[in-house]
């Protein structure tokens, strides 16, 4: 530790800390620009500028280190003066044009000149005007607004891994871009207008939209992968009008991936905003009653062991409780939330929890990627991966298709199966990998587990982790990657085929009479037996919508407080932050008053008894998360014999139209053309 | 917003280095493809010798000499088209980025097609001393050039200011591709001019016949070193 | 008592004679050399920190003392030795003589530095304009290879020294030691923070120290005629010989290798044939290189060519560029074209330098002109003083100091400029109005 005194305040502060750690240490903010805390330090705006004493001059403090009884001053006269010059130079070329910037009301510039800036420019020369550059549909950019703190290239080198942003040209020249014009190939690349200080990078898509403080702020969870990334939610009224990231250390530190922060427009297309009843063959608009008697005509005519229910990827998990709840008390056990027919074994949650924790990855020292591509299917997650790799000593090794860009070097170790096997008897040189390991991580892709030998393949993975000692009370190296926000809370619920009970592809193949989909899209409705009568809850008139006899229109996550859990197991509170749309109602209380129409009373009238209720079933959901050891290293079901000989496929094709919002999305549609997912006249719909 | 264009042509696009350096890489002559000849590929393996194990960026600026280089064997023009960027970066295997910043933070790489001969003038002020302004003004006479950033209609020259040399007590020193003229004036400029269009390429050097940094009439120091091993072409 | 020939260590400096080895050791170079490496790192570091000398590259750091930041314990980090030939400083051309000239000067050199701070590698980074220069030294480079004098047991003293060239493309900030390091590595030429210091983390990571071309071509004299033969020469804590580079309005522009703190007067008037017109003809003399603030002819009368006089008269003795400027000179053109050359150069990673400059540097244009209003000239005063001490390298210093020194010493000549502008412009002159 070393002692320094910062405007005669003691701090004591780790050797190697900077000097600006030691200032915030001491409670003085340090105005900045180019330094970011989860960036390398670049050192270049000068706006952090301190007094050392003994120092000849004034010194950056983002990277100046600390020595034992230094002292150092914030705001002296050399320190003022300092400062009130960079800002001068940053302004003589910065645009005055506040009041039609994006960034207005939340920029560092702005704010940092109301500190050290003057009231009038001496600058009586010609102002630098830049072009702007294109990179994609996310990011707008105004160039010339550009204070060249190159924090938007070291964002895109180091944290997203695709080094495509740099400084070209010198001097007062120097332009950020990519220099051959092309949009980024980053699913995290929102980010950049997070980190950029001024109004250089922002929101093509909110673009002259609102003001920061027209704005109403909601604390949410992202449900469009299964990070759950901690978010807030901006509305104006009864729009959401933009999402940012919170930090969360632990989950999404403070980035957020694309579809998540980008594909909200889709909330207000396509939506199911009043109750339809197929009748003679076509869906006509009904009132609450009329779908809800509909629905308790048809469900007390048909026998229990007929009726199936179907959790979605987005559903939160008050709804899942209230619609098991239901089933239950109508005697069925047809449950089932694995839409993509994964083997999931439910009889033990770590058996289907990303157990090491997403902060875990920091700890591993081996990793193991099982058919998962973490950079779609995850891509926060895939960018703590690739920082714990670009640290140093972390061998990667993936099982899966050949040519994956993972935005970090790894090393393809096999397509399929047979490469498992090997691993498993330990004739594979990356067996030894994971064994001389201390933290080994195994990630399995919830992709890997659906098909034909989905169990065997469970089973495989558990085997390898376990034959590396990944399986300790101390370490849990076993690691499931889920694809949303919705499927681990409904594996905690057990909204799975009960005793007896039939799963999806039973009630598929004429299993089933009725079908409740809740929220569930994440199949080919095509495959639902003719004469199934659907009942679909949800949001979106998406691909289950159109095959529904009674479409009872639900709340997106954005519009109904609600708990979600992530890949990791940990549960996480959202918050209403819009109502629903037009009839829509929030999902629970749908299901409690069909509930009533069939003469069922749920044993819960608000939230909060639901909530009592849910977690005196389930406690886990009640409990704050901590990531658990293993404290039983017996497999799950599955025989490793069974394996097929079948190479590894990637379930998400398409990352910017994974979801049933993000397919509403224009925004989404138009990054699935520019980035090739779709051909350009298809999505062009 | 201010839609001035600054008056010494330092508004974008593209860095605003004239000519030689537009930034922008969109220009209609960017080829669509280069590949190594076998010279330049000679070349990088000896370039590439000179780094540790794992250090082959350091062959940026070389491998873009070389790619430079080639173009002026191939086209007649040395420069360095954007292709020729990716292929450097896929040779050391380093993001095209980087290549394309290095590219375009050094004056020396020209990022357009230029003339058979590129006619640097130092302009910086021991040039300017010593007469600068004439050698720019013989450029552009015999070269039919507009000024700096201009390419000559027959493609025979383009012209570049280009900062302090290094050759000042040699002042002013035009360089015609690596070649260093010094101790010129107007007409020794056109004369120079004049011999390159005729396909003569005179010595480079002093054109006043100084021996090199000595004072003019011979050096005044370093007389009693013996000469052990005279050089031809030396003295006055 | 002007240096003599004897005393001169660069005795080819005008190519006079032939560069190559043969010759070049018939000079002397290469005498002894390993003789001189077996007496070990300590002596080889105590000998220069004997002579005194100084960087030749314009900070004038204690050579000596610079190389004893080396590490000395061995570790698996390799040491690197890398010789700054990005000379580049307007008014500057020394080192392209000596490599041209007397190449084995500095190869030999480059063995001796390398071996005492425990270096198996260096590399020369010359500037990309010095072609033909550079086509020399690794010509040089490659008969010191074939002649057993580098390479695997380099002059038979049992130690391993490789030696490479590397070219540079046109940035005069690479020769700033850190921004030299990145270029070499392949990057833009933009200056590392420090600490840390490159003796600790430079080249690839690993400790390195980089050195003047002049700085380490003297090392073998120094060490073969010993550090006191060197240190008897100018005045203490100024010793040694040193090339200047006389030029700008002299009747003889020249280099030349003299004793350090001679005269100014003296050096121009016995080397360069005296200021053109006579010395009553000097205006002033900017003494070390643009980045020094000019010295008007009062100072040049009487100063001396060293380190700590020209420090005195807020100046320096820098590179030793000595640009003389007579009476016809318009001194505002003169130094607003330096602002123009570090507007140019500037990297463009801080911000008080990638603006400042082009501030400063368009001020001056005006100026030039007297197109503008006479407080504008304490405004640019300012704003050099803004941009000075705030910036990661020095490059922002030395690019505001000539202005400085032109307010300092010239503001009268500038405030005429005004005056008559407006004069010739009896209509307020409408100023180019800022954008906002």
């Amino acid at each position: 530790m070393a002692k320094v005194v910062v405007d005669g305040i003691e701090v004591e502060v780790p050797n190697g800390a900077t000097v600006l750690q030691a200032c915030e240490a001491a409670g003085k903010e340090i105005p900045r620009f180019c330094y970011h805390e989860r960036l390398s330090i670049a050192g270049n705006c000068r706006m952090c500028l301190v007094e050392v004493e003994k120092a000849p001059k004034p010194v950056a403090s983002c990277a100046y280190p600390v020595a034992d009884g230094m002292v150092v001053k914030t705001d002296s006269p050399m320190v003022r003066n300092a400062r009130r010059g960079v800002m001068e130079f940053l302004l003589i070329n910065h645009p005055l044009d506040c009041p039609i910037c994006d960034q207005g009301g939340e920029c560092d510039l702005q704010d940092q000149a109301v500190a050290y800036g003057m009231d009038r420019s001496r600058y009586h020369e010609p102002k630098r005007v830049v072009k702007d550059k294109y990179m994609g549909p996310l990011v707008k950019t105004i160039m010339t607004r550009c204070i060249q703190c190159t924090r938007c290239v070291r964002f895109a080198s180091e944290v997203a891994g695709v080094p495509e942003l740099g400084a070209t040209s010198r001097g007062e020249s120097m332009e950020i871009g990519t220099y051959v014009e092309k949009a980024l190939t980053s699913e995290l690349s929102g980010n950049l207008i997070d980190i950029c200080p001024v109004g250089a990078l922002t929101s093509r898509p909110y673009a002259f939209v609102s003001r920061p403080w027209e704005l109403r702020k909601t604390d949410s969870i992202d449900v469009q992968d299964a990070t759950g990334t901690n978010i807030r939610i901006d509305n104006r009224g009864p729009e959401v009008l933009r999402i940012l990231p919170r930090v969360n250390d632990d989950v999404n530190e403070e980035w957020m991936a694309d579809r998540g922060r980008f594909s909200f427009d889709g909330l207000k297309r396509k939506r199911l905003d009043r109750p339809w009843l197929r009748v003679d063959g076509k869906l006509k608009p009904v009132s609450w009653a009329e779908a809800f008697r509909a629905v308790a005509t048809k469900l007390k005519a048909t026998a229990p062991d007929r009726i199936g229910a179907v959790a979605g990827d987005l559903v939160d998990v008050e709804s899942v409780f209230a619609l098991k709840s239901l089933m239950t008390a109508l005697g069925s056990a047809n449950l089932d939330c694995r839409q993509d027919g994964a083997a999931i074994d439910g009889s033990r949650r770590d058996f289907y929890l990303f157990n090491s924790g997403i902060a875990g990855i920091d700890r591993a020292d081996a990793l193991l990627i099982i058919g998962s591509n973490p950079r779609v299917e995850a891509p926060v997650i895939n960018a703590r991966i690739r920082r714990r790799q670009v640290a140093g000593r972390f061998p990667v090794g993936v099982v899966g298709p050949v040519g994956l860009n993972l935005t970090y070097a790894y090393d393809h170790l096999g397509e399929g199966t047979a490469t498992l096997r090997t691993i498993l008897d330990g004739t594979h040189r990356f067996a030894e990998v994971l064994k001389n390991a201390k933290n080994p991580m195994v990630i399995l892709g919830r992709g890997a587990l659906a098909r034909p030998d989905g169990a065997a393949v469970l089973a495989a993975a558990w085997a390898i982790a376990k034959a590396a000692d990944a399986l300790r009370p101390d370490w849990h190296g076993f690691n499931l990657l889920h694809h949303f926000g919705g499927q681990v809370g409904a594996l905690d619920l057990g909204f799975l085929p009960g005793a007896g009970g039939k799963d999806l592809g039973a009630m598929l193949n004429g299993g089933a009479d009725v079908l409740w989909l809740l929220g569930a899209d994440g199949f080919d409705p095509a495959a639902i037996a003719p004469g199934t009568f659907v009942i679909y809850q949800g949001h979106h008139g998406d691909r289950a919508a159109s095959r529904a006899d009674v479409i009872l229109p639900g709340a997106a996550y954005t519009e109904k407080d609600a708990t979600y859990v992530n890949t990791e197991g940990r549960a996480q509170r959202a918050w209403l932050a819009v109502h629903a749309p037009g009839d829509a109602r929030e999902d629970w209380r749908i299901i409690r008053a069909a509930g009533e129409g069939l003469g069922v009373r749920l044993p819960f009238d608000d939230l909060a008894q639901l909530r009592a209720k849910m977690i005196e079933a389930v406690p886990i959901l009640g409990q704050p998360f901590a990531p658990r050891g293993c404290e039983d290293t017996t497999g799950p079901a599955g025989d490793v014999a069974g394996l097929s000989a079948a190479p590894f496929a990637l379930p998400i094709a398409q990352y910017h139209l994974a979801d049933a919002i993000a397919r509403a999305s224009d925004v989404m549609a138009e990054c699935a053309r520019t980035y090739g997912e779709v051909p350009a006249l298809q999505a062009a719909e | 917003m201010s839609g001035d264009l600054r008056k010494d042509g330092v508004q974008s696009p593209g860095g605003g280095w004239g000519a030689t350096h537009a930034g922008d890489q969109q220009h209609d002559l960017q080829p669509t493809h280069f590949q190594f000849d076998a010279e330049s590929n000679a070349e990088i393996e000896k370039i590439l010798a000179r780094y540790p194990a794992g250090k082959q960026a350091s062959g940026t600026i070389p491998l873009l000499y070389v790619a430079q280089r080639q173009m002026k064997r191939q086209t007649g023009s040395a420069w360095v088209p954007r292709v020729a960027m990716d292929a450097i970066a896929a040779r050391l295997g380093i993001p095209p980025i980087r290549v394309y910043e290095v590219a375009t933070f050094y004056f020396m790489f020209n990022t357009r097609p230029i003339g058979r001969f590129h006619l640097q003038v130092c302009g910086t002020t021991p040039c300017m001393l010593r007469g600068s302004d004439d050698v720019l003004r013989a450029c552009k006479d015999a070269g039919h050039l507009k000024g700096y950033g201009d390419t000559s209609p027959d493609g025979l020259f383009t012209l570049t200011e280009v900062e302090c040399l290094g050759a000042c007590v040699n002042a002013p020193v035009l360089q015609v591709d690596d070649d260093y003229y010094e101790d010129l004036d107007y007409d020794r400029t056109v004369a120079l001019i004049e011999a390159l269009k005729r396909g003569e390429r005179p010595n480079p050097g002093s054109t006043i016949g100084r021996q090199t940094s000595a004072p003019e009439g011979g050096p005044l120091t370093l007389t009693e070193i013996p000469v052990v091993h005279a050089r031809s072409g030396a003295g006055e | 008592m002007a240096l003599s020939d004897k005393d001169r260590i660069f005795t080819n400096l005008y190519g006079l004679q032939d560069w190559r080895l043969p010759a070049a050791q018939r000079r002397g170079n290469w005498d002894g050399t390993k003789a001189i490496l077996e007496k070990g790192r300590d002596w080889i570091i105590e000998e220069v920190k004997a002579s005194g000398l100084r960087g030749r590259g314009g900070a004038g750091f204690p050579t000596g003392m610079k190389w004893s930041f080396m590490p000395k314990q061995p570790s698996e980090r390799p040491h690197y030795l890398v010789v700054n030939a990005d000379e580049s400083e307007p008014g500057t051309c020394k080192d392209r003589d000596i490599i041209r000239h007397d190449p084995h000067t500095l190869i030999e050199g480059c063995l001796i530095a390398g071996f005492a701070m425990g270096a198996h590698a260096g590399y020369i980074y010359i500037r990309g304009e010095y072609y033909n220069e550079s086509v020399v030294l690794e010509a040089a480079i490659q008969e010191a290879y074939d002649a057993g004098l580098l390479g695997r047991n380099a002059c038979g003293s049992g130690w391993d020294f490789d030696l490479y060239v590397h070219r540079g493309a046109g940035a005069y900030i690479c020769g700033e030691e850190t921004a030299l390091i990145e270029s070499l590595e392949g990057k833009k030429g933009m200056p590392r923070l420090k600490p840390p210091f490159p003796a600790a983390v430079g080249l690839y990571g690993a400790p390195t120290t980089v050195n003047n071309v002049e700085t380490i071509a003297v090392v073998p004299t120094i060490l073969r005629r010993g550090g006191a033969w060197f240190a008897g020469f100018g005045r203490p804590k100024n010793s040694g010989t040193k090339i200047f580079c006389i030029q700008g309005h002299v009747n003889k522009p020249c280099n030349v290798e003299e004793e350090m703190s001679i005269p100014m007067r003296e050096l121009i008037e016995r080397h360069a044939g005296g200021v053109r017109g006579g010395w009553d003809n000097l205006l002033c003399v900017i003494p070390g290189g643009s980045s020094t603030p000019l010295l008007p002819k009062e100072i040049c009368d009487t100063v001396l060519m060293d380190f700590d006089a020209l420090r005195e008269h807020k100046s320096g003795l820098g590179t030793a560029g000595v640009i003389v400027m007579d009476k016809s000179t318009d001194i505002v053109r003169a130094i607003a074209r330096l602002s123009k050359f570090y507007k140019h150069e500037s990297c463009g990673q801080c911000t008080p330098c990638r603006e400042g400059m082009g501030w400063v540097s368009r001020m001056m244009e005006r100026m030039v002109e007297g197109r503008a209003e006479v407080e504008e000239i304490d405004l640019l005063e300012e704003v050099t003083r803004r941009i000075e001490g705030h910036t990661i390298c020095a490059l922002a210093d030395g690019g505001v100091w000539p202005v400085q020194g032109l307010i300092r010493h010239f503001r009268p000549v500038m405030e005429e400029r005004i005056a008559d502008y407006k004069r010739r412009h009896a209509k307020p002159a409408a100023l180019p109005l800022a954008a906002e």
